[in-house]
Order: structure tokens, then C-alpha cells, then sequence
């Protein structure tokens, strides 16, 4: 057991940290309006182009689709030292760097490859994914969008949901029911639908935070090309579950590292918020808010050992098995107690998610993480879910039915 | 980096298990509680055979010379079978240097000497009956002393197998260590009673799930129902968390050694000449290097999660076996109770969170 990198290791992450104080001082500022997606677009396509140019693209990537190759452990320096450093976020570029792209790559035809993958990897290319519906949340084989084949091309029609990117979207990793007639996970079929095409209508959704964070996607009779099929016809449940084979236990080291940063900015200003009116102690000297404020600090730093672990794991066996789902519960656990604190300390300032005034900017953003952290045991998998994959994958506990 | 287990470090791992399995049977453990002090002195020599109390201690003062890292993985499997006696006061004070104390310090790492560990002052005293030498930690240093006499049992300990006597005074001791020695027995300890917490929240989760998969209720194995699948996977969130942060500190202390170059503990085992002998050894935890910083909070880290993980995956284990959970006969309660042991010995993962708070 080492946690001490490697010479390899540290003069990757030597001459990563030289290209980033040379390149963000150079970035163009984030914009203000979260809202403004096509502001937020230009900036991360930006930001994915400024990596393709220093040859970090595809970090985790094979070499032969145009990636870097990086090793697992590699990947968590990377992520580890853009978030250090304040770098940009993936943003928009989420799904076809981290999603599509090694899809097409791992199941996509030359063609294909040849394609999508170039657009992606420089930041051309903007893609959303399609695969929950209204009908279909946990139990996602259940989709009901459906592709009827018309000479070359399908018809598609159906609805989509909790779509991120759509609007500024190019290109849409869908899924579709193809076989009505087939067990349900073994007549759906994974399709690139051009986001130009006609029929499709995308109406932003405001999340609960306000921002318009994903769409619904309405689908009427979009004509797709055969040829946009990656994989074989109702196949996709295999193509669309060989994606998280490609997950090494880093999806959350830009969340975990910005959570301790978070947690480190509570501690200040809990150590300069009065206990309450007209007292001269602070947050801080309150035993209870401060040990539970160090327990948090213990949880996370626990967790980046097992981010660790997972890594290693990843890097030793090419996968994290059940990791990813220990590590999203435990996670989200910590963060949910983290927000609790958080608006303790606030107090009436967890009345404000805007500050016009400019009197306690730097409290916002404790609000807000409060209420972003409820989508942690929501999306890509509920807590429940997760629960179930832990139980029965590695406790090895008979399924409910 | 490879954060993982070697090969070697997985056989050693397998070796002490399957003694264990074989040794410390359920019955075995409930067998232990009635010898003296409840210690079985020859599963004591045979630990000792096996290395476990002169683990990190370097080959040239007769140690396996191995690391910490691998000694989390020791403890765990001694929490898991949740073997009885003063295992962290005897592991170390066979890691003590210089001559006061040498003869106790050699049989404690051979397992042929049963070591207590308190903190300054106790009033109660654990496994008495069975301690050739006590190792007392306080804040101004370490001493070392002999079994208290004139002690007075206490009939109904919390944990069955963890006998307590209440002890007025304390025989006077001999000096074997100063405040950094202190800090560092802290640190090691704290460490070690972690790493048996993960092993007993492992024992105690396994326990329930076997149970879970076996138990009938409303026609179907109740490890089906999600209440009950939910309340284990919960329990083993928190044992693999807790395991990934016990096994990192114990890297962490081997890094922060080599750093201050240590070679396999050769540096900072102690001082031979006889004035101020260093307790503990292979590490420089009190230093005020970063790499030193850096493992006394992972320990810190370590004690607070791995005292958590074990309350809630004794009590899973207690629930899931609804009414038989909560008798005598079963296991369970007997993991429960040594994880709450294991929380008050010296340091406590209350003391570590106001360590951690400090760092924040």
C-alpha cells in the first residue's frame, strides 16, 4: 500500500500544474447568468479546447481514439490539480467527454469514431443525453420512446427528461425502444440523435435551485439515420451500461475536493458569527457545531482515502466494482449533515441566495450548496438504488422479488 | 500511488485470519472471559510468535520490521475475531527502546508478557488480573508499572470479556518516555484501536448478513426486504470508509518515517542510552514536519470515523436479529460492547475531534 506517487507521477502532476499558472490567468471570466446558456457554453467548449491544445483532452481516454491514455491515478492528479487551482469546471462538455465519447470509442464503428470523437475532444461539439423518461427513472429499461424503422432511417417519437445541456446540445446519446414486443431491457436501442433534426422541442426546467439546470426533450417523429446506431438494434441496454464500466473512481473529485474547500470557508465564518444576539462567543465555540464540523472534516478526508482506494482498485483491475456506490452514499451523507451545519451558522443569512447589497456574498454560496447537495441522492442512481447495488452486489442479500 | 493491498501484505493478512478462525472460535472467546484477567497467555505466545506485538519493531532489535499499514491490517483481524486481552498496550510496549523496562518490553513483543494501557489516573483498570506491567500515557509523559494491588473487582463490566478492577493508587513506575513519546503512543494507539473497530464492524455486519439471508419472516428471507438491505449496506458504507481512512493513516505514519529517514524504523526506535528511551518506534509523529502533521490528522480522521462505522454496524447487526439480538447468547452484543471499549482507551475519538477541529 503506497500513497506516495510516483517519479512518473509527480512530474505529471509538475507539469500540469506549470500549464495551468500559465493558461488561467488567460481565461475569460465565467459568466455571471447561470441562466445564459449559450454564455456558459462558449466558456467551457473553451476551456475543453485549451486542454485539446495542451493535450489534455480524453485524459482518460485510449491513445488510439485521440485521448491522453492517462492512468487512473493520473486522472485524480489531473482532477485534482485543475480544482486546486480553480480551473473551469467540465461543464457542458460533461456528457460527450465523459459519457458519449468513450462510448462511441468503445462500441462506435470506425465511422463513428472518425466522426464524433475529433468534435468532442477539441470542444466543438456539445452533447446531451437522452435516456430518462416520465415513466422512466430508476427502472430506466422501462423507457417507452419509441423508433419505428422507415427505410433508412427511424421515426422517433416520445418524451424525454432531466435533459442538461439541451438547449445548446449537437448531439443527443439517446436511447429507444425499438422491439415493443421484447423483454424490456433487450429491445432498446442506443442512437446519436442530430439535435438539429425536425420534431424536437426542448423546454428548459427550472431545478430547485432556481437555475435552469436540465429540459424536457419532446420528440415528434424525428427521422434518425440507421447508420446512427451505435452497437446492433436493441442492443443499447448493453452499450448504455458498458459507460459505467468506464467509471475509475474519479466522478467525484472535483465534488469532494470542493466540498473541503467549502467546509475549510464554514469554519471561518463560524469562527466570526456570534453564538447568538449580543453574545461575545462565536459558532465555533459551541462544542456541538464545532465537533460536528470536524466530524464532517474527518468524513471527508476519509473519503478521499477511499477515493484512493478506488483508484488504485481501478488502476490495478481496470474497474471500481461496487466502490462508486460506497463512495455516493457515504458522500452524499456527509454533505446533507454539512448543509445542516452550514445554515445553522448562517442563521438569518440563509434567508438570501442573491446579495445585492454585498453584506454576506460569501454566504451564499452555503445556501445554495444546501440545496444543490438534495440532487446528490437523486441523480445518476437514488441513494435507494445505490442501497440496493451495495446489499445485494457485494453483501450478496436475495433481490425483493 | 497504489492504494491496495500487495500480495504479501493480503497473505499476512490471510495467515493471522485463519489462525484466528481456528483459535478464537465463538465458543473459545466465551471460554476466555473465565482465565484470569481474561487472557489466554498461551494465545498470547502464539500472537507473539506470529509477530503481532513486534510488527514494526526493525529485525536488529528481533522485529518483523514491518510497517504500520500492514499492522492495521493485523488489527483488524484481532477486532474481527475480537480476541480478548490488552492487545494495543502490549504491542506497545514491546515497541519501547532503552534499558528501563527492557525485560518487560522483549516479553511483551515475544507474547510472553501481558501489557496494560491507561490513561494518567484511571480509577478503573482493565484485564488486572492478567498484567505483568501497566504502560500509563499523560500528557507529561509515559510510565511504566507493575500490576496494581489491592484492587477490587467489578462484577458486571460493560463488555464481559473486558474485565475491569476500580484501583485506588497505582504502584510508582519508572519513567520510560516524555511528552513526545506520549503523543505518540496517543497517535499508534488510537490507530490500533481504530483498525480493531473496522474489524469488529466487519464481524458484526458478516454476522447479520449470513443472518438476513437465512432468517424467514412473511414467507422470504428478510435480507430481502429493503428496510433490512438498506440498514446492512448503510452499516458496510461505513465500514469500507472507515477501513480506506484506518489503512491511509496507517500508510501515512510509514511515509512521514521514511521522510525523516527512518529505515525500516531503524531511526526512531529508541535511544539505547538508557537516559531518555523514546517509546514507540519506526516513526516521528511528533516532529513538526508536514508529513508528521499530515498522519496524526489521519489518525485523527481514522479514530472518528472507524468509532462511528462500528457503532452503527454493531447496532445494525443487534437490530437485524430483532429479539435475539438483544440476549446474551447471541454474538452480537459482545461485538457492540468492545467497540465501546475500544473508544476509551487512550485518546478517544472526542479528543480527536477537537485535534481535527484545531486543524480545520
Amino acid at each position: 500500500m503506497r500513497l506516495r506517487e510516483t517519479s512518473e507521477e509527480q512530474r505529471f502532476r509538475a507539469d500540469l500544474r506549470r500549464w495551468l499558472d500559465a493558461t488561467l490567468p488567460t481565461l475569460p471570466e465565467p459568466p455571471r447568468d447561470r441562466d445564459d446558456w449559450p454564455a456558459r457554453r462558449a466558456h467551457d467548449t473553451g476551456w475543453q479546447r485549451r486542454l485539446f491544445d495542451a493535450g489534455y483532452a480524453g485524459i482518460a481516454w485510449p491513445r488510439e481514439y485521440g485521448g491522453r491514455g492517462a492512468t487512473p491515478t493520473e486522472e485524480l492528479i489531473f482532477l485534482e490539480e485543475t480544482e486546486r487551482a480553480g480551473a473551469p469546471y467540465v461543464g457542458c462538455c460533461f456528457v460527450s467527454t465523459l459519457h458519449a465519447g468513450p462510448t462511441i470509442a468503445a462500441e462506435g464503428t470506425p465511422e463513428q469514431r472518425a466522426t464524433y470523437l475529433p468534435g468532442i475532444l477539441r470542444g466543438d461539439d456539445v452533447w446531451c443525453q437522452g435516456f430518462s423518461e416520465p415513466g422512466a427513472g430508476s427502472d430506466l429499461a422501462s423507457l417507452r420512446t419509441r423508433a419505428v424503422r422507415d427505410g433508412d432511417h427511424y421515426v422517433v417519437s416520445g418524451q424525454k427528461v432531466w435533459t442538461s445541456n439541451a438547449q445548446v446540445a449537437d448531439y443527443c446519446e439517446l436511447l429507444v425502444r425499438t422491439d415493443p414486443d421484447a423483454p424490456k431491457h433487450r429491445g432498446i436501442t442506443w442512437i446519436v440523435m442530430p439535435m438539429d433534426s425536425a420534431g424536437i422541442e426542448v423546454r428548459p426546467m427550472k431545478a430547485l435551485t432556481g437555475v435552469g439546470e436540465f429540459s424536457e426533450m419532446f420528440l415528434d417523429e424525428v427521422r434518425i439515420p440507421v447508420g446512427n446506431v451505435v452497437g446492433a438494434e436493441n442492443d443499447g441496454w448493453r452499450v448504455a451500461m458498458v459507460t459505467f464500466g468506464f467509471e475509475r473512481g474519479t466522478a467525484f473529485v472535483s465534488e469532494l475536493l470542493g466540498s473541503m474547500r467549502l467546509l475549510s470557508d464554514l469554519v471561518e465564518i463560524a469562527k466570526k458569527t456570534p453564538a447568538g444576539a449580543g453574545r461575545r462567543s462565536t459558532a465555533w465555540d459551541d462544542a456541538g457545531t464545532r465537533r460536528e464540523l470536524a466530524t464532517i472534516g474527518a468524513e471527508l478526508d476519509a473519503q478521499w482515502a477511499l477515493t484512493k482506494r478506488n483508484v488504485s482498485r481501478a488502476q490495478r483491475h481496470g474497474t471500481v466494482g461496487v466502490g462508486g456506490s460506497i463512495f455516493k452514499l457515504a458522500y452524499h451523507d456527509t454533505r446533507e449533515r454539512m448543509g445542516e451545519v452550514a445554515l445553522r451558522v448562517l442563521g438569518r443569512a440563509r434567508l438570501a441566495l442573491d446579495d445585492p447589497a454585498g453584506v454576506s456574498a460569501r454566504h451564499l454560496d452555503h445556501v445554495e450548496e444546501r440545496l444543490y447537495v438534495l440532487s446528490l441522492a437523486i441523480a445518476a442512481g437514488t441513494e435507494q438504488i445505490q442501497r440496493n447495488i451495495v446489499g445485494e452486489r457485494l453483501l450478496g442479500l436475495p433481490k425483493e422479488r | 500511488m497504489d492504494f491496495e493491498p500487495t500480495d504479501d501484505q493480503l497473505a499476512l493478512q490471510a495467515q493471522l485470519r485463519r489462525f484466528l478462525d481456528d483459535r478464537v472460535t465463538p465458543e473459545a472467546r466465551r471460554a476466555i472471559a473465565d482465565l484470569p484477567g481474561a487472557v489466554d497467555r498461551d494465545l498470547w505466545h502464539d500472537l507473539g510468535g506470529m509477530g503481532v506485538f513486534a510488527l514494526t519493531l526493525p529485525k536488529s532489535r528481533g522485529g518483523v520490521g514491518l510497517g504500520f499499514a500492514d499492522a492495521t491490517l493485523l488489527f483488524e483481524e484481532l477486532g474481527r475475531a475480537a480476541v480478548p486481552g490488552p492487545l494495543i498496550g502490549t504491542f506497545l510496549a514491546a515497541g519501547l527502546g532503552g534499558n528501563i523496562g527492557a525485560d518487560i518490553s522483549g516479553r511483551a513483543a515475544t507474547g510472553d508478557a501481558v501489557v496494560g494501557l491507561v490513561p494518567a489516573r484511571p480509577v478503573f483498570v482493565d484485564h488486572v488480573a492478567a498484567l505483568d506491567a501497566l504502560l500509563v500515557v499523560a500528557d507529561e509523559g509515559v510510565t511504566l508499572t507493575g500490576r496494581p494491588a489491592g484492587s477490587r473487582r467489578v462484577d458486571r463490566p460493560l463488555d464481559p470479556l473486558t474485565p475491569v478492577d476500580v484501583v485506588e493508587a497505582l504502584p510508582a513506575g519508572h519513567a520510560v518516555g516524555g511528552p513526545d513519546d506520549a503523543a505518540r503512543l496517543r497517535t499508534v494507539g488510537g490507530l490500533l484501536a481504530a483498525a480493531l473497530q473496522v474489524g469488529l464492524a466487519d464481524a458484526a455486519v458478516t454476522l447479520a448478513t449470513d443472518y438476513a439471508k437465512d432468517r424467514t419472516q412473511f414467507g422470504r428471507a428478510i435480507g430481502s426486504f429493503q428496510a433490512i438491505k438498506h440498514l446492512l449496506a448503510d452499516a458496510q458504507v461505513g465500514l469500507e470508509v472507515a477501513r480506506a481512512a484506518v489503512q491511509a493513516a496507517g500508510v501515512e505514519i510509514d511515509e512521514a518515517a521514511e521522510d525523516t529517514g527512518g529505515d525500516e524504523g531503524e531511526a526512531a526506535g529508541g535511544t539505547d542510552d538508557g537516559g531518555a528511551p523514546a517509546a514507540g518506534d519506526g516513526d516521528d509523529l511528533a516532529g513538526d514536519d508536514a508529513a508528521g502533521h499530515r498522519a496524526c490528522r489521519a489518525v485523527d480522521a481514522a479514530r472518528i470515523v472507524a468509532s462511528r462505522a462500528a457503532d452503527r454496524a454493531t447496532r445494525a447487526c443487534i437490530q437485524v436479529h430483532g429479539g435475539m439480538g438483544f440476549t446474551w447468547a447471541l454474538d452480537a452484543h459482545l461485538f457492540l460492547k468492545r467497540a465501546l471499549v475500544l473508544d476509551v482507551g487512550v485518546g478517544s475519538p472526542d479528543e480527536s475531534l477537537e485535534a481535527l477541529a484545531a486543524a480545520l
